[in-house]
Parts: C-alpha cells; sequence; structure tokens
C-alpha cells in the first residue's frame, strides 16, 4: 500500500504537468503565438483560454507534491500501511473482471454492442459465476434481445452493430 | 472468427439483403437501415429546431422508409461533426445539418484536414436571417440612433453573441469596421442565451436570427433596428434593411443538408428527392414563413457553387479581421 | 383569485380522458428511461418528439402533446433516483447526489426505505414548485433576467462553498480531486476565445469535451462497483430487504424527520433550476450541500442520512419546474431537455415568450394544471412500483453486476452516441477504483465538472464586462453579497484548520 501511494501521486504529479504543457497550447491557425502566452491576464479581456486549466493544473501538482510530503511523514493511512495493494482475491478479480471489461469493449468494436453482451453475459455468469448452462442461456440471450428493442426500435438510439450488422436488416424491415 | 461463421455471416447477409430488395419499392437507391442525421450544433439551437422538425415532418408524411436518427454534435463549434462526417463508416447512411460553421470552422482549425467542397450537396433548405437589436428602454429607433450612441458609449457599448469568430461575430466587425465604432464583444454559448442577455440589459445589442428574439419583439421589449438582407422582411415590413440606410452588407446564415464525402451517386439523388419532398409540405413552407427564414430549395452543382462562393467570403471576412492569417 | 379560478380551469382540462390517459403513459414512459442509467429525461423528450406530431394532429390542440412530453420530463426525474439507490450508478445526472446517501443506505438493506423517501421528496419538491409556479411566474421571469453573467459565477462559488465538507479527510487529496474535476471540465471547446484547447494526444474524441456522465458512470458504475467485488470476499454485497408494511410506515416516518432536507431542497431547487445556465444538476447537488452544511450531524452524510436523499430528490424536481419558467414566460432554455421542450412548441406552432400566459390562456393554464396531475400520478406509480425495484436487488451479485456493467457502457453510448465516450468511461472506472483504494474522495471531482462548465465562462464573460476588473463581482447589487457569502464560507475551514494548528503549537 505504501508503495503504491507514492507511484500514484508521482504519476498524477506527472499527469498534471502533462495538463499544464497541454493548457499553454497556442490557436491552432496561427503558429506565431508562443507556448504558454494565454495562460495569464490578457489586459482588458481578463484571462487567456488557458488561464483556468493552467492554474489549476498547477495546483494539482502541489497537491500531489504535498502528498508525497505526507507519504514521507508517514501522516496519511495509505502511507503508513504496509499491508499488500492487492490482496490475492482483489488481484484474481481485477485481472478477471477488469480483463473481461476490456474484452467486452474491444468485442463491441468487433461484432457490435448485442453480440458483446451476449459474449460478456456468458463469459461472467457462467464462466466467474458458475451458474448453470440453461439459465446462463436465458439470461444471456434476454439481455441483449431487450436491449435491442428498447434502444434500437422502442427509443431509436442505433448501438453498433459491427460485422453482425447484415443480420439486423431483416428485424428493422419487420418492425421500423 | 473462422471460415464457417464468416460464410454464414455473408450468406446471412446476401439473404437479408435480397429480402430488403424483394420488399423494397423499385428505386436505385432505399436506405435499408435508419439514417444518422447529425446535428452540426447543440440541443435547442436554430439548426437542432430545424433538423428535428424536418425528422418530424419526414416521419409525419411517412417520406422515408427508415427513420431519421437525429445526433447532436456540437463539440467544437462544429469541428467534432465535421472530423465525424470526413470518417464516418457508411456514407450512404449519415446526412448533417450544417450552418455557416460549415465555412469557418476548417478555416479556423486547419489541424481538421477538412475539405467542404467533397461534402455531397443534398440541398439547401432555408437561409436564415439576422437583424440587429436593442431593448426599448434604450430609446433608440433608428439605426442612426444606434450609431450615434454606440459612437457615444465606445467600449460600453456590449454586443452579445453566439460563439467566437462566428456568425453574430463578423456582423460586430463589419459595424465597428464601417462606421467607426469600438463595440465590445461577448461571446455566449447560444442564441437563446444572448436573447436574454439583451431582455435583461446585461448586454447593450444583438444581432439575434429572428426567432430567437420573437418572442421580445412581440412583447416590445427588443425592437430590431436593421435587417442584414438583400430585401425587408415580411414579418418586419417595417425594419429597414442595411442597405437601405446607406450601408453594403448582407449576411445570412445557410441551414442546408449535406452528406459525408463519398457518398455515392444514388444515395446523393435519393436525399436530395427526399428533403425536396419534405422542403415542398405545407409544414414546412409554414414554419419558414413564421420564423422568417427565406432562400429557395438549392441542390448539386448549384449548391456546390454557393459554397465556394460563401468560402471565398468568409476567408475574406475572417482574414480581414484578424481571425485567421 | 383569477389565478386560483384559471388553475382550476386548467386542471379540468388536464384530467380530460386524453389528458390523463397521456399524462400517465408519459410519466411510465419517463420513469423507465430515467431508471436507464446515461438515459435522462432530455433524451425521451427528443426521440418522442416526432410521436407528439401524430397526437397534435389527433387532438388538434398543442396542449396534449405539451402534457405528454412535460409528464415524460416528470417521470424522469422520479426515474432517476431509481438506479442511482438500487445499482449505485445515477441513472440520470440530476440523481449523481441522490447516490451520495442512497447507496450507502441500500447497501444497508434499507434500499425500500431510501426509494420511498426519494419518491416523497420528489412529489412534495414537485409540488412546492408547482405552487410558486402558478403564484408567482411572471415576477420570477424578470427575476432569473437580473442575473447576469457575475450573478451565475457568484452563484456557482456559491455552489462550491456548500461543498468544500464533502471531501474526506486527506486535504491535498481533496483539492487534487476538485481541481482535476475543474480542469476536466475545460476540455474541449473554448467559448470564449472559440479554440479548441485540451485535445490529450490530439485525439479528436477530446474536442468535444469531457462528458460529465462519462465521469459519473466510470466513478459510480465501474469504479464502485469493482471495488466492491475486489474487497468483499463472499460473493454478495447487498443485504436482502423484505418488503411489509411497518416498513413502509416507518420509511413515512423517517421522511417526515427528513423534513428539512425536503425543505431545502424544494426551495433551493427551484430557485437555481429557474436560472438558464444553471438547471437541475447544480441546483441537486448545492441542495445536498446544504443540507449537509446545516446539519446538526455532518458526519453522518454518506452513510445513509434521510436528508441525504430528500434534499438533492426534491430538488430535482423543484428544479425541473423551476426550469420550465423561463422557456416559457422568456422562451429560454435553462436545460436540454428544455431547449427540446422549446423546439416542441416552435414547431406546434407556439411563440415561447412574455406574451405567452396573455395569449395563448388555453395552452398554458392546463399545461400547469397537468404538472400537478403528473406529479400525483408519478408518485403514485413510483410508490407501486418499489417493491419490483426491490426485488431486482434479490438476483445474485454474479448476475446484478454484470447487468450493471452492461447497463453502464450500453448507457454511456445510448447518452451521446458516442464510442470514444465508453473506453474513457471504463477508463476513468479504472482511475477511480485505484484512487479509492488511495482514500482520495471523488465525488468533488464529480461536482467539479458539472460546475465547471458553467463557472469558467461565466467568470470570463464577466471581466470581459468589466474589462477585466475583478471588482465586478463585489459591486453588483446581487453578485456582491453572494460572492461574499461564499468566500466567507470557504474561507471558514481554513481559518478553522489554521487555528487548531497553531493553539497546539502556543501551549
Amino acid at each position: 500500500m505504501r508503495r503504491a501511494e507514492i507511484v500514484t501521486a508521482f504519476f498524477l504529479g506527472v499527469l498534471s504537468l502533462y495538463f499544464m504543457w497541454k493548457s499553454g497550447e497556442g490557436p491552432g491557425w496561427d503558429p506565431d503565438v508562443a507556448r504558454f502566452d494565454n495562460i495569464g491576464l490578457i489586459l482588458d479581456e481578463g484571462p487567456g483560454s488557458g488561464f483556468w486549466p493552467f492554474w489549476l493544473s498547477l495546483i494539482m501538482l502541489l497537491c500531489s507534491v504535498w502528498i508525497g510530503i505526507n507519504w514521507y511523514l508517514r501522516k496519511s493511512p495509505p502511507s503508513q500501511s504496509e499491508e499488500p495493494f492487492l490482496d490475492h482475491h482483489a488481484k484474481r478479480t481485477f485481472l478477471l473482471v477488469g480483463g473481461g471489461l476490456l474484452g467486452f469493449l474491444i468485442l463491441i468494436g468487433i461484432i457490435g454492442f448485442y453480440g458483446a453482451i451476449f459474449v460478456f453475459m456468458i463469459y461472467f455468469i457462467g464462466g466467474l459465476g458458475r451458474h448453470r448452462l440453461v439459465p446462463t442461456l436465458i439470461i444471456s440471450t434476454a439481455i441483449p434481445v431487450c436491449s435491442f428493442f428498447f434502444f434500437d426500435i422502442a427509443m431509436r438510439i442505433v448501438l453498433p452493430k459491427g460485422y453482425l450488422e447484415p443480420l439486423f436488416l431483416p428485424l428493422y424491415d419487420l418492425f421500423l | 472468427m473462422n471460415k464457417h461463421m464468416r460464410s454464414f455471416l455473408n450468406t446471412a447477409g446476401a439473404l437479408a439483403l435480397s429480402l430488403s430488395v424483394v420488399t423494397g419499392p423499385a428505386l436505385a437507391f432505399e436506405p435499408d437501415k435508419p439514417v444518422e442525421f447529425v446535428i452540426m450544433a447543440g440541443q435547442g439551437g436554430g439548426a437542432d429546431k430545424m433538423a428535428r422538425l424536418i425528422q418530424s415532418i419526414i416521419e409525419k408524411e411517412n417520406l422515408a422508409s427508415r427513420p431519421l436518427i437525429p445526433v447532436n454534435k456540437p463539440g467544437g463549434s462544429g469541428a467534432e461533426a465535421l472530423t465525424y462526417m470526413n470518417s464516418v463508416s457508411d456514407p450512404d447512411h449519415t446526412v448533417m445539418v450544417t450552418l455557416n460553421s460549415f465555412f469557418t470552422t476548417p478555416l479556423r482549425q486547419p489541424g481538421l484536414g477538412v475539405d467542404i467542397m467533397k461534402f455531397a450537396p443534398v440541398g439547401r433548405m432555408a437561409e436564415d436571417t439576422f437583424l440587429l437589436w436593442v431593448h426599448k428602454d434604450e430609446g433608440i429607433k433608428t439605426f442612426d440612433e444606434f450609431v450615434t450612441a454606440a459612437k457615444d458609449r465606445g467600449r460600453e457599448w456590449v454586443m452579445g453573441g453566439t460563439g467566437k469568430a462566428a456568425e453574430d461575430e463578423i456582423i460586430t466587425d463589419y459595424l465597428n469596421n464601417n462606421y467607426g465604432l469600438e463595440i465590445k464583444y461577448v461571446p455566449y454559448k447560444g442564441g437563446g442565451e444572448v436573447a436574454k442577455q439583451l431582455a435583461g440589459r446585461q448586454i447593450t445589442s444583438s444581432v439575434n436570427n429572428p426567432s430567437e428574439a420573437l418572442g421580445f419583439y412581440q412583447s416590445g421589449d427588443l425592437i430590431p433596428l436593421v435587417a442584414f438582407t438583400a430585401e425587408r422582411l415580411p414579418l418586419f415590413p417595417e425594419v429597414p434593411t442595411l442597405n437601405e440606410v446607406g450601408g453594403n452588407f448582407v449576411y445570412s446564415m445557410q441551414r442546408a443538408v449535406v452528406g459525408p464525402p463519398g457518398m455515392s451517386k444514388e444515395a446523393l439523388a435519393y436525399y436530395t428527392d427526399l428533403f425536396k419532398k419534405a422542403y415542398d409540405t405545407a409544414d414546412w413552407q409554414t414554419y419558414k414563413t413564421k420564423q422568417s427564414l427565406m432562400g429557395n430549395f438549392m441542390a448539386g452543382d448549384d449548391l456546390s457553387q454557393y459554397w465556394s462562393e460563401q468560402r471565398v467570403r468568409h476567408e475574406a471576412i475572417l482574414k480581414a479581421s484578424g481571425a485567421i492569417k | 383569485m383569477d389565478i386560483l379560478f384559471a388553475l382550476m380551469d386548467g386542471i379540468v382540462v388536464a384530467m380530460q380522458p386524453t389528458n390523463l390517459g397521456l399524462a400517465i403513459a408519459g410519466v411510465l414512459v419517463g420513469l423507465f428511461v430515467g431508471a436507464m442509467p446515461g438515459l435522462g429525461s432530455v433524451n425521451g423528450v427528443a426521440i418522442l418528439l416526432p410521436f407528439t406530431f401524430v397526437i397534435q394532429e389527433f387532438t388538434g390542440s398543442a396542449t396534449s402533446p405539451m402534457i405528454f412530453l412535460a409528464a415524460i420530463y416528470y417521470g424522469a426525474m422520479y426515474g432517476g433516483a431509481i438506479s442511482s439507490i438500487t445499482l449505485g450508478i445515477p441513472g440520470a445526472s440530476t440523481a449523481v447526489a441522490t447516490t451520495f446517501d442512497g447507496r450507502p443506505m441500500a447497501l444497508a438493506g434499507r434500499a425500500d426505505r431510501a426509494l420511498v423517501i426519494a419518491a416523497l421528496a420528489s412529489f412534495v419538491g414537485g409540488t412546492i414548485s408547482n405552487i410558486l409556479f402558478t403564484a408567482f411566474a411572471p415576477p420570477l421571469a424578470s427575476v432569473a433576467l437580473k442575473f447576469g453573467d457575475p450573478e451565475i459565477f457568484a452563484l456557482m462559488l456559491l455552489a462550491f462553498a456548500t461543498f468544500i465538507g464533502l471531501g474526506g479527510d486527506d486535504i491535498p487529496k481533496t483539492i487534487f480531486s476538485i481541481c482535476f474535476g475543474l480542469v476536466l471540465a475545460s476540455v474541449g471547446f473554448d467559448i470564449v476565445s472559440g479554440e479548441p484547447r485540451l485535445v490529450f494526444f490530439d485525439i479528436s474524441g477530446f474536442s468535444h469535451g469531457i462528458r460529465f456522465l462519462v465521469l459519473a458512470i466510470g466513478v459510480y458504475g465501474i469504479g464502485e462497483m469493482m471495488w466492491t467485488m475486489m474487497s468483499s470476499q463472499s460473493h454478495s454485497a447487498m443485504s436482502y430487504v423484505k418488503i411489509t408494511r411497518q416498513g413502509l410506515i416507518a420509511a413515512c416516518r423517517e421522511f417526515a424527520s427528513a423534513w428539512r432536507g425536503t425543505a431545502i431542497g424544494s426551495f433551493l431547487g427551484f430557485f437555481v433550476g429557474l436560472l438558464p445556465a444553471a438547471g437541475a444538476t447544480p441546483g441537486s447537488l448545492m441542495a445536498y450541500g446544504v443540507a449537509k452544511l446545516t446539519a446538526r450531524d455532518p458526519k453522518s452524510f454518506g452513510k445513509g442520512n434521510p436528508d441525504g436523499i430528500s434534499a438533492p430528490e426534491s430538488a430535482n424536481n423543484a428544479a425541473s419546474t423551476g426550469a420550465m419558467l423561463p422557456m416559457m414566460t422568456l422562451g429560454i432554455p435553462g436545460s436540454p431537455t428544455t431547449a427540446v421542450l422549446l423546439a416542441g412548441m416552435v414547431i406546434w406552432g407556439l411563440q415561447p415568450g412574455p406574451l405567452l400566459f396573455s395569449s395563448q390562456p388555453d395552452f398554458v393554464w392546463p399545461l400547469i394544471g397537468s404538472f400537478y396531475i403528473s406529479n400525483v400520478v408519478a408518485v403514485l406509480v413510483n410508490l407501486a412500483f418499489i417493491p419490483v425495484f426491490v426485488w431486482m436487488l434479490r438476483m445474485p451479485f454474479t448476475i446484478l453486476a454484470p447487468v450493471i456493467f452492461v447497463l453502464s457502457l450500453i448507457g454511456t453510448f445510448a447518452a451521446y452516441q458516442d464510442m470514444f465516450d465508453v473506453w474513457l468511461m471504463v477508463l476513468f472506472g479504472f482511475g477511480a477504483l485505484l484512487l479509492r483504494k488511495l482514500d482520495y474522495p471523488l465525488a468533488p471531482a464529480v461536482l467539479a465538472i458539472v460546475l465547471g462548465p458553467i463557472a469558467e465562462p461565466k467568470l470570463r464573460q464577466s471581466l470581459l464586462f468589466s474589462d477585466g476588473d475583478f471588482s465586478i463581482f463585489f459591486t453588483r447589487p446581487i453578485a456582491g453579497p453572494i460572492t461574499i457569502v461564499a468566500l466567507i464560507l470557504i474561507l471558514l475551514p481554513i481559518v478553522k484548520f489554521a487555528l487548531a494548528h497553531i493553539r497546539p503549537a502556543k501551549r
């Protein structure tokens, strides 16, 4: 836990620096404007476009340093804890669930939302939950089917379908 | 995906296609899935209102075999919508409602890599108009009085408008440059907010579209001084055009439907026909009159011609005001 | 008296079978849409707009379609609380504050009570604001006009001040969280300079900005859910709930004891909703903040305090009525939903504006009457459905969890139809999980991303007026006092903190 605290603080500090760097970017059509020209108060106009994000990111950076100092002085609870950041159960759950979610996201790009939901539900209910095959199949089929009728047909929000799109055209013929 | 699966999908797809061909009427192109109707602005603005009305008309009159699904992409003053259209996966099932940011945004953000002349000219539904408005308590009745008062007050005179380097600021720049004024311009998110600021006298004047200020006009709170049109507007017969009072400036906002680059000829013909039908409905014509919209239906090469003229004009205007180089 | 007669006439029209049927249908649709994570009233209203033409054709007046849409709007405000409480994912942005105390209450096995409190608070908030609306619509409209940019900014400052106490005990982590939310809020397009900014790694998805829902669903739907799964050895984190009559009576008592939250929420929510640019989400967050700030036991907030549910829930309903006021009397929408309603009114041939009340009484009064009716319908429907929602919680955790994940992903996509948002949402979810483990408070970031996009442009627009002079926030008659109160509230904890650290040193 102690190591995780300082690594996170360091990473957040770097992120703040990147935000500050990015805030200073000038307009795309005018390459003559120098970086960080926009972070101050412009005469008669008030703050420039980079003012708000730049100075707030600076505060973020200072806070990360502060968190680092608290870590060194062992003031915050995570910096006192010698427990591992993730115990065995947590690590396993994180990999299985987080990995499942990433797989879900990638699958959406290939076989669309409805196909991906079906696969994800089978993986989660049948694989991780160890429910029996029949209820798993029923739920995994029912959810994408209900979502299709709710979103695509009733709400008219068309979800991406990837390579499965041809399968849906006859359904549009029937219901739209 | 293995071979069997793929061939199964292909067969299914072919089957589905043949089904829709058999059931559909004998036209060169018909959408076989819902058509995405991208709106280059946020909810509630002029473009959004128009898109939702057209969608409703098409649905009500049963003009299309598949529904149009409005999707707002307001980001970056149209940049989000333009880049989206540029790389859309199915150009035959996507159309977009545009405004003048269609011309100005690619000029202001060259990094987008958008060439508007490659977009498919589906149809121009109308041109929105601009008027100069002041609050009634200002005691100003004519454009000349406005010029005198604004000159007196210098930077104390505040014009509210929608967006930076957009239509409203272009008009403000014109007034500043040609009448020796120093009007201060404050950008807001939408025309409705601008009208509210003017009605509450937070700002001194605006160049709202008629539809945005109509409620306050009817109640007598806001007074139109001059119209930036070629002829007087039927809804405001007593308001002179700027050209009548000695200026030389006509400016309007296109309300056009475009298709993405790469839309097939057949699809373009289909959508032009569809929107022409919508244009001809009584509902659309009533709306046009009530909201004081001008301009006739325009499509194909005429519309492309119109775009290239507008692009040249906007480039000149933006360069003159220092908004681009 | 005239108003009362006009209102009675209006209610009679709203009670006609067609209109009543439409109100019930609208409430049901709204409840369902509102309960869906990601989808809020704006989706329901926008999607059913074309359908209202059919209604108009059928009934021949603009009143019936408007009653239908207004009922959807109402229903969605009730529905938002349902997923906030039962699933822990805010059903709509307006219901985020409801998760703060509703979720802990549900986890403690009192989901039924939380739902009852939410429904009753929504009803009271809606009714109080309806009465305010009926009695004071025209004068309130002119108050809304007096709020210019400096006033709105001062109000946002006040909202922040009420939330100072929301963070955890770790000061740098709390400040980090606030600033992080504020920076994320400025990503995308800068209205004042007309330039894109903070488009991270030049990925075009950032050009539309980081949407509030993306962060909220990431934090609450993915992060919170995974945290629960990782920290509990057992599979079920939820205690089962049994619905009994005694339970319901106890819930009503608990609601009555939370009258303070309801009162704060109803009035504050209505007033904040009234101001264009503010809206229901800041309204409900502010109500929560104020309820906590003025409570005798602020420490119990966030752990299932009934006031922490009744304040935001009454506020978001009150604010939704409040937002109707500038829309109808000034023609200015205060929120995306009212923007779509406004578009509808224009399309049906009405001209909202200062003359609407006098020129279209046949439209206005039945509509106001229908607000009252929809409110009653919504609370009855909602209470009737509570056993169903509670029953859903009995699903085994291994089935409920993937359903929540699926809803989070679909909901994020459906809100703006943008796949980039979905990736970003999951990324935020993983980030939130990590930060949560290290005691970073995340609610301040969620609040900041709501207020930031309003506060920053208002700050800069105000300074454009004053040529960069900050005294504009102190010299104007309305903005001045609000700014001063806000600054005092912000400085108070700092002074307290300093005193607490100086005194022991003196000893």
